[in-house]
Formats: C-alpha cells, structure tokens, sequence
C-alpha cells in the first residue's frame, strides 16, 4: 500500500518540479468595499495564475497574501465545517473552501461578492448578528422536564433518523442569505433558524417543540417560506431545506411531530 | 495589541445599537435570551391569521382546479363551445340553484384566493410601508367591490329585465 502512495507522491513532486504548465490564469472579479474610503462598493479585478483544482478560497488567500492585503473575508477551518466562508460566487451562494475553481468555468471572469441581505462591513464580512438572533429565537438547545437522568438518553436509530438531515447544518447562512424572503426587509426567521428549530422540534428526547413550533407560528415565521427552492439549492451541506420547512408547517397544522 | 482590542469592541458596540455585546467582565459575546413570550407572540392555541391563509390557499385551490375546469368546460367547449354564450344561456342556468351555488362559491373563492396571493406579493415586494399599506387598501377595497356586487347579481338576478 506503502509504495504506490509514494509513487504517486513523487509523480506529484516531479509534475511540481516540471513547472507551471498545469496552472491556468483566471480573474477573479471581487465586490470591494470599505466604509473608511468609500460610501459605494465597486467591482476589482485580480488575474492570478492558479491550479484549476485548487479552490476558491485558495485563490482568495494568494490574491490576500501576495497582490492586495487589504482584501477582507472569513474563513476558519477552511474544510467546509466552521461555515465562515459562504459567499456568493459566480451569483450562487456558496463556501469558498468548498468550490473547485475547475467547476465554475475559469475561463470567465469569477465574480465572489458578499452574501446577501445582511449588512456589508468590509468587502465579503457581513454583519451576522440578524441571522444569528433568529437562531438564538427559536431555542437551539435541547428542553426537558423532570430529573436529569443518571445516564445518557437513550434514542433509537429511528428516532435518530428523523432529524438527521437537519443536524448536518453548520450556521454558514448561505441559505438564509439566498432567500428572498429574506432580502425583503430581513424579518423573517430565514431557512436556517427553521433547520435548526426542526432538529429539535423532531427529536424524540426533546420536550419544547410546542413552545417552538409556537415562536415559528409567528407572522415572519415559516408561513413566509414561499417554497422558492433557493435555500435547498444553496446549502454546501446538501440539506434539504425546503422540505424540513414543508415539515414544520405540516406539524404546525397536524400537531403530530 | 490594544488598538487591534479596542477597534473590536467599538465594532461590538456598534454592532447592536449601543447595547454592548462584550466588555471586560464578559470576554465572550453575550448570548441573550431567547425572545420574551408576550401578548404578540400567540398563544398555545392553534393557528393565526397567516397559517389560516396558508391553509386556505391550498384548500380553495384544489376546490378551485374543479370549479374553474368545469366552469371553463361548460362555458367554451362542450354542446357548441363559445358561440352558445349568451344572455339566454345564462339566464338558464341561473334558474338552477346548482349553478348559483356554483358560481357563487367560485367567485368567492377565486377572488379570496386571488387577493390573498397579490397581498403576499405585496408584503414581499413592497419596499416601504406607506406604499405596501396603501397597495393593499386598494386590493382590499378592488376585492370587496367584486365580490359584493358579484353576489349581488347571481342572487338578484332578473331574467326578464327589458
């Protein structure tokens, strides 16, 4: 097993030594803003050489590093866990850490702007903290009565797989930030406080889903949603947003959940 | 080292109106409790007005595929199609109760279904309040007029009128 790893291992090293022929030019044509120069956000374009099967964010961090410091974004664990790095790339919101350059056509300019609906600090930082008040709203943590158990609470896989899809979601607010709903006037609790509503309100060891499924019955709650299918398109995670939505007004009508 | 601190707690500050989210006591963000429970926020009880609507829209619209598809049908083209239309036909079938009934319940239903969807267009598109309060008062008031004198005329309907 050993061996042809490093075969492979020196192949590489020989294709690195061999030069810069697999390398292509792409433009990256960046929404730039900052209040402290400017009132108004502008396009620039940066050109750099880069492998096409680097990502995104490989791209932002070489344009950052070596033409243009002042470049602001966020990005943490860059394996697409921490959800810091959603933008909107080529007009789809996605995670740059997640985004092969290959797979969004570099022979075009490459457009990365912030996502959108939240307020712009500086080029592609947002102001989070709506999107994470509408989380804290609907109550992200679990709620019981009675004496705490001595061991842990048993669930049965069925009762696991129920929720399972609206675990994976890791607060990037890429759907929240596609949804126009959204965009409208920012009140609506948005895809991903429902998401994560939905994994507590369908999870057999918790006790508060009335209370939350009251607080989503709200007039900028999931009556809102007009199915446009954004969020489930947007999300880097692949959960199906749309449907734990559908799922929720179901048990706000049904009471069965 | 404290220029790079103090610029992020100004950042913080601002963030939310004045309300500082970290301070010395507080080296993490704050998280604040959970929207207070108050009058607004609806009872236990079930429903409200918008998860009424919700629900109305899909009832009415499956009501309204029959309504609508037997309406155009009969209307355009069964037993002669378009060209049978006139003030004959129709004075006929308002004879019947049935089809009293029956447009009665489609003119309610389509112009409730219909003022419902334009009102959350309206809510979402409508960008500032004075516009979207003003929008709506018109649909309001377009709605009630038809459907008012829609009533008025399958229930006052006068056959031998001259």
């Amino acid at each position: 097993m050993s061996t042809p790893t490093l075969d492979k291992h020196s192949a590489a090293l020989d294709a690195a030594e061999d030069g810069a022929a697999h390398l292509v030019t792409v433009t990256f044509r960046i929404r730039r803003f900052n209040p402290e120069v400017s009132e108004d956000a502008s396009w620039e374009d940066f050109q750099l050489e880069i492998d096409p099967k680097e990502r995104v964010l490989d791209a932002l961090h070489k344009i950052k590093w070596e033409q243009d410091g002042t470049l602001t974004f966020r990005r943490s664990c860059a394996h697409g866990i921490c959800g810091s790095d959603a933008m909107r790339i080529n007009g789809r919101n996605r995670l740059a850490c997640k985004t092969l350059i290959k797979d969004i056509n570099p022979e075009k300019p490459i457009t990365v702007e912030a996502i959108k609906g939240l307020t712009v600090m500086k080029d592609l930082v947002v102001d989070m903290e709506p999107f994470f008040q509408a989380y804290r709203d609907v109550m992200p943590f679990l709620i019981t009565t009675g004496n705490e158990p001595t061991r842990e609470r048993r669930q049965s896989a069925e009762d696991r797989e129920r929720f399972d899809d609206t675990t994976k979601c890791i607060l990037c607010a890429a759907c929240t930030s596609s949804c126009p709903v959204f965009w409208n006037d920012g009140q609506y609790f948005g895809p991903a406080a429902i998401v994560n509503a939905h994994r507590f309100i369908f999870d057999s060891r918790d006790e508060g889903g009335e209370q939350r499924l009251e607080i989503l019955n709200d007039k900028d709650g999931v009556w809102r949603c007009r199915t446009t299918f954004n969020c489930t398109d947007a999300c880097p995670r692949g959960i199906e947003v749309t449907k734990a939505i559908q799922e929720v007004k179901r048990a706000l009508i049904t009471r069965r959940f | 080292m404290s220029a790079e601190t103090t610029s992020a707690e100004a950042t913080a500050a601002g963030a939310s109106d004045g309300v500082t989210l970290y301070d010395v006591d507080n080296p993490a963000p704050v998280i604040e409790a959970p929207r207070k429970r108050t009058k607004k926020t609806g009872s236990a009880s079930r429903g409200n007005f918008e998860m009424q609507a919700w629900l109305f829209m899909r009832l009415s619209g499956i009501v309204l595929v029959v309504l609508v598809l037997g309406h155009l049908l009969i209307q355009l083209v069964l037993d002669g199609g378009v060209s049978k239309i006139g003030f004959a036909f129709v004075a006929g079938r308002w004879a019947s109760p049935f089809w009293q009934v029956w447009d009665l319940l489609m003119l309610w239903l389509a112009m409730l279904h219909g003022a419902n969807g334009l009102r959350t267009v309206i809510n979402d598109y409508a960008q500032r309040d004075n516009t979207r309060f003003w929008l709506k008062m018109l649909l309001y008031t377009a709605t009630v007029f038809t459907v008012l004198l829609g009533t008025l005329v399958i229930f006052t309907f006068d056959p031998n009128i001259s």
